[in-house]
């Protein structure tokens, strides 16, 4: 249908090359543009999402204040240090609440795990992740109530040998279909754990007063 | 001229539709029909998608050539659902936490590089952007019958969720069929998904074959 009388020009190689590199080039400039434009308003969302996900692990009945503003950073076994949001009441520590990242099956799962002072889970939520729709995304919370599951545990209750699904003997259940999903986000919850019990001193000192002597709670 | 229209019409919803006819595009088909609210939501961000580009295609067939064509479609489909991607997490955040799962399964949705190449390539504007509609509406036909036969059959329910993609209003659409169904695993699982997909691919022969007995 459209055959307009072609210059030779089109045929050669130069002609087919141009044509690629221009294309790509202007894919790229496209999304450079876009990557600035966008890049403002997305980083705010996440940080509105951060808020939102932060008062749903930590719940306001705790009175901890200021859990964006008393940030703590702290060098994590995996390399990038992590941000320990803390919220505080009558000058203590009163929860926490922090990133982890767990191995699913289509990439990681970004996982918020809120802790009281004892270490004992207030609430963890799924920030972000990639999982199969229908089977793997019932970790959302609004999918699905596993996730509120693990309200009120600890690293002693179940022991920690029994931090697995139940496939791999321990006392957390699966979904039909996805395995994988479950054990990466038992797997990290318990890593966040064990990430407190080794930084428990250093977690629950508050902020003012002092920065940086070792002094221990109990 | 509104002949070629209806025909455009008939091919994408019925006739020649991505899953039941062409059976491409059968890697997103399976990954998300397990529940007839997510076929909806791919179905529908993958339509958007097909529509543009379809256009997009269409407008610059006079400049790409033969020879590359190919490359130049992948960039040029990669390129706008990146865009789309990245346009609804900044401007349109509660959306994009619904579809942000089924954009990036758009890419490789071979269903849009076979109508650039075999429909867009070689017709004006509206036609091909009109191609797309139906073409991507056929396709949200296939994903929500798929995914409304799994879900029924799988977990008893049907629409799950649909509130969450829809908005509040679309509540009523959420069904319990079966109360205190014990999921049937295999449906759910992409094999379950290609032995219903045989039954509907033979239910669809039946009904062409009794529609015209020749």
């Amino acid at each position: 249908m459209d055959e307009p009388n072609k210059p030779r020009f089109r045929d050669g190689i130069p002609y087919q090359a141009l044509l690629l590199g221009g294309f790509a080039t202007l894919a790229t400039l496209l999304l450079v543009a876009a990557n600035m434009a966008t890049q403002g308003a997305i980083e705010q969302r996440q940080k509105e999402d951060l808020q939102l996900f932060l008062t749903q692990v930590i719940p306001p009945a705790q009175n901890a204040s200021g859990l964006l503003e008393n940030k703590l950073q702290l060098p994590a076994p995996g390399g990038k240090p992590v941000t320990v949001y803390r919220g505080i009441g009558q000058g203590r520590i009163k929860a926490l609440a922090w990133e982890l990242s767990g191995k699913g099956y289509a990439g990681p799962i970004r996982l918020i795990l809120g802790l009281d002072a004892e270490g004992k889970i207030l609430g963890v939520r799924v920030l972000s992740h990639a999982e199969t729709p229908g089977l793997g995304d019932k970790i959302e919370a609004q999918k699905d109530d596993w996730i509120l599951g693990f309200n009120g545990l600890s690293l002693g209750d179940p022991p920690e040998a029994r931090w697995k699904v139940k496939k791999d003997g321990g006392q957390f259940d699966a979904f039909s279909g996805a395995t994988i999903t479950p054990r990466g986000v038992v797997g990290a919850i318990r890593e966040g754990l064990r990430f407190f019990e080794a930084h428990k001193a250093e977690l629950l000192d508050p902020p003012k007063g002092s920065q940086t002597s070792g002094r221990t709670e109990p | 001229m509104s002949g070629i229209y209806s025909k455009i019409a008939r091919d994408g919803l019925w006739d020649n539709n991505v899953v039941f006819a062409q059976m491409l595009a059968l890697c997103p088909t399976l990954a998300v029909t397990g529940s007839a609210t997510n076929g909806l939501g791919m179905g529908l961000a993958t339509t958007a998608v097909l529509v543009v580009s379809n256009m997009l295609i269409s407008a610059l067939r006079r400049i790409i050539s033969p020879d590359v064509r190919i490359p130049v479609y992948v960039v040029i489909i990669a390129t706008l659902v990146t865009l789309v991607d990245m346009g609804l997490n900044a401007w349109a955040h509660d959306l994009y936490k619904v579809l942000g799962l089924f954009i990036a399964l758009i890419v490789v949705n071979c269903a849009i590089l076979g109508r650039a190449e075999s429909f867009a390539s070689k017709n004006p504007i509206l036609p091909a952007g009109f191609d797309g509609l139906m073409m991507g509406l056929g396709f949200t036909f296939a994903l929500v019958l798929l995914g409304g036969v799994r879900e029924t059959l799988g977990s008893g329910t049907l629409f799950s969720n649909a509130a969450l993609l829809l908005g509040p209003w679309a509540a009523f659409l959420e069904l319990k069929l079966i109360p205190d169904y014990k999921n049937f695993l295999l449906v759910i699982l992409p094999p379950g998904g290609f032995i219903l997909l045989g039954f509907l691919l033979a239910g669809k022969r039946l009904l062409d074959q009794r529609g015209n007995p020749s």
